[in-house]
């Protein structure tokens, strides 16, 4: 079953008098479980597709269907339900916030979900064992690593069991070795949860990674091929 | 997730602390302007009534017409018994006859020539039967050597004449003035005490002496320059009008220049004037305080919330709607502006206490000043200053909040959410 179906998407930008296009005829069907990811160039359009799918952005034209909700349709009100009990974001640069304690980051969507306090701590402690970084627990985002700070990112956006996480360029900031740890831990999410990710991408590491690959040249689709993943294990990082 | 808020805004000093210690300061300056505009305007009236005007004050006619030149040719007559009917009539007013004057004080030497001599300025009131000009003069206080006046023949001088005259207690020293009927006067005083008012115009010059020793010296039996009357705490416009309007519907005869009239504290001096441009003026100052004090709360809401803007973009993406973000930024503001106004205000007034208590003393500034004021800084605390704060601690705050607010939940979720990757 399809949990992202979009049809003849189409986006536009004013820019002076005339109208930028950042996404044209985008026709697209995401399965639950894929491990997608969006590639091309800065400015193809990867982010703009990425926020239409997060109920963060309408399109301009066309449809986009998310975990059964038509996106241009939604309320500001709708859309942030939507984020908040089904999509996980991942950012680029972590995006934690920085006076909380790693325990808080994780908990924030939760808080959100008005969840009890006893369930609140079993799911964050959870998401933190998955990604490995429970003994951090009580720290503050200042005193991780990049790596581990996108640890925390990871957890965050995994701490509700979404359906969909999106995660853009999520290893941009992040060094080779760190990297491919965090990409092996979101393959093995993948596998363990059945949660679907989509990616927005140009970093070559994180293609290797890719079951499905959806390549945008100047906001259309050019290429959509599935492939075999090649992770890197730990001894070959 | 209030607890968590409240969490984070306690963290983040840049959130809490900072902008607090800035509402704390504005609303502590402008607490403490008020309170010296009103402690000036109050300072203003009272030394004016205690030495000069009385909170009523009673003359003839013509007297009114000159009182600068102390004509006390033109004094009023059978004062004692006016003043007897004015305590029946107004018994809740304290009444009190003064003869200022003015003329050369001359000092001595052993042989009786003339050592020193100095122009002076002389109030006379009653010194010796009770104590209620003394203690409205703060006499005991004002002492800085000898004694006051328990005899007849006595005097007290200000501490500065002294100097200038180069005088001690038990000196003698001679008025010179003109009588009331005209003639010269030549009287003899022993000098009891040196004083030191505070007051720069009267520190210069003055001596105090007692009723009867002026009438005696000025041939001025039963009678006094002028009668002033007091409420027996602050001034009172409403009443002093009334008491006025009633004494010289009674007393006052059109065309007797000698008839005598009331006048209140605020017809004389020009002081209502001055008291009413030191509304305008605190309402003005006041204004613009609050105004500039606005911008750079409203500012500091601004900055607060455009360093935010990765905060609020994670709380959007994550799932908190606009508005449940909108509503905790002016609950923020609104917490902020609280705790800001309370720290303040307490400051604030706290200084305005000391102020009122102790004050500080500018007399080294006023050496020249002629205006009858006091040396001494002083503010007074009324009721309006325990709320005046509010008005730019949280109005400002709050209204900072809103509006960048506004800004930064009406921008698209997606740019938010872009800026977030700068």
């Amino acid at each position: 079953m399809a949990i992202i179906e979009t049809v003849g998407i189409a986006k536009r930008y004013p820019m002076g008098k005339r109208k930028f296009t950042a996404l044209r005829d985008i026709d697209l069907k995401i399965e639950k479980g894929e491990f997608t990811g969006i590639v091309g160039p800065s400015g193809s359009g990867k982010t703009t597709l990425l926020n239409i799918i997060g109920a963060l952005d309408h399109p301009s034209e066309g449809s986009a269907t998310v975990l059964g909700k038509k996106v241009e349709s939604l309320s500001h009100k709708d859309a942030a339900r939507l984020r908040n009990q089904r999509l996980g974001f991942i950012f680029q640069t972590y995006n934690l916030l920085p006076v909380y304690t790693v325990y808080e980051n994780v908990e924030l969507p939760l808080l959100l979900l008005k969840m009890n306090k006893e369930k609140r701590r079993e799911l964050v402690e959870t998401a933190l064992k998955r990604v490995g970084i429970l003994d951090k627990i009580d720290s503050k985002p200042a005193q991780l690593s990049g790596g581990e700070r996108q640890r925390v990112s990871v957890a965050r956006a995994m701490v509700k069991e979404p359906d969909l996480v999106l995660a853009d360029e999520p290893t941009a900031n992040l060094d080779v070795a760190n990297s491919h740890n965090i990409l092996n831990m979101m393959l093995e999410l993948n596998r363990e949860l059945e949660t679907t990710f989509l990616f927005a991408t140009h970093d070559e590491k994180v293609m290797r990674y890719l079951r499905r690959q959806i390549t945008l040249t100047d906001g259309r689709i050019t290429e959509d091929i599935e492939k075999e993943p090649e992770p890197v294990s730990p001894e070959e990082v | 997730m209030i607890k968590f808020l409240l969490k984070g805004l306690v963290r983040d000093r840049h959130r809490s602390l900072f902008p607090i210690l800035i509402i704390a300061g504005g609303v502590g300056l402008s607490v403490l302007l008020y309170c010296y505009i009103q402690g000036f305007g109050s300072d203003l009236i009272r030394t004016n009534a205690i030495y000069d005007t009385g909170h009523v004050k009673i003359m003839t006619q013509a007297y009114k017409k000159i009182a600068d030149q102390l004509p006390n040719d033109l004094a009023l007559a059978n004062s004692d018994q006016l003043v007897q009917e004015l305590q029946n009539k107004y018994p809740e007013m304290e009444w009190s006859q003064r003869i200022k004057l003015g003329g050369l004080l001359d000092i001595p030497d052993e042989k009786g020539e003339t050592k020193e001599q100095g122009p002076v300025q002389g109030i006379g009131m009653d010194l010796l039967n009770s104590n209620k000009n003394i203690n409205r003069f703060n006499l005991h206080k004002a002492l800085v050597e000898g004694n006051l006046p328990d005899k007849q023949g006595e005097i007290l001088i200000t501490k500065e004449f002294a100097n200038n005259l180069n005088v001690k207690p038990g000196h003698t020293a001679t008025l010179i003035s003109n009588a009331a009927d005209g003639s010269m006067a030549i009287y003899n005083f022993e000098i009891s005490g040196i004083i030191q008012f505070g007051v720069s115009f009267l520190d210069k010059n003055t001596i105090l002496v007692d009723i009867q020793d002026l009438r005696s010296a000025l041939n001025m039996y039963n009678s006094a320059g002028e009668i002033l009357g007091y409420f027996p705490g602050n001034f009172n416009a409403e009443k002093a009008n009334r008491i006025t309007a009633d004494f010289n519907q009674e007393y006052s005869e059109e065309g007797d220049e000698f008839s005598p009239v009331m006048v209140t504290l605020r017809d004389q001096n020009g002081l209502d004037q001055m008291l009413s441009m030191i509304n305008a003026e605190s309402f003005i100052i006041i204004g613009i305080f609050i105004f500039v004090m606005s911008l750079v709360l409203w500012n500091t809401g601004l900055m607060s919330g455009i360093r935010r803007y990765g905060e609020i973009g994670v709380r959007l993406a994550i799932g908190e709607s606009k508005t449940d973000v909108y509503v905790s930024l002016l609950w923020e503001g609104l917490l902020i502006g609280v705790a800001g106004t309370i720290v303040g205000n307490i400051l604030g007034l706290a200084f305005s206490y000391y102020l009122q208590e102790v004050g500080i003393d500018v007399s080294g500034m006023m050496q020249d000043s002629s205006a009858l004021m006091s040396t001494v800084l002083r503010a007074r605390i009324t009721t309006p200053a325990y709320f005046i704060g509010f008005i730019p601690g949280l109005l400002a705050t709050f209204l900072g909040n809103a509006i960048s607010g506004i800004g930064i939940v009406n921008r698209e979720t997606a740019q938010l959410f872009k800026e977030l990757e700068r």
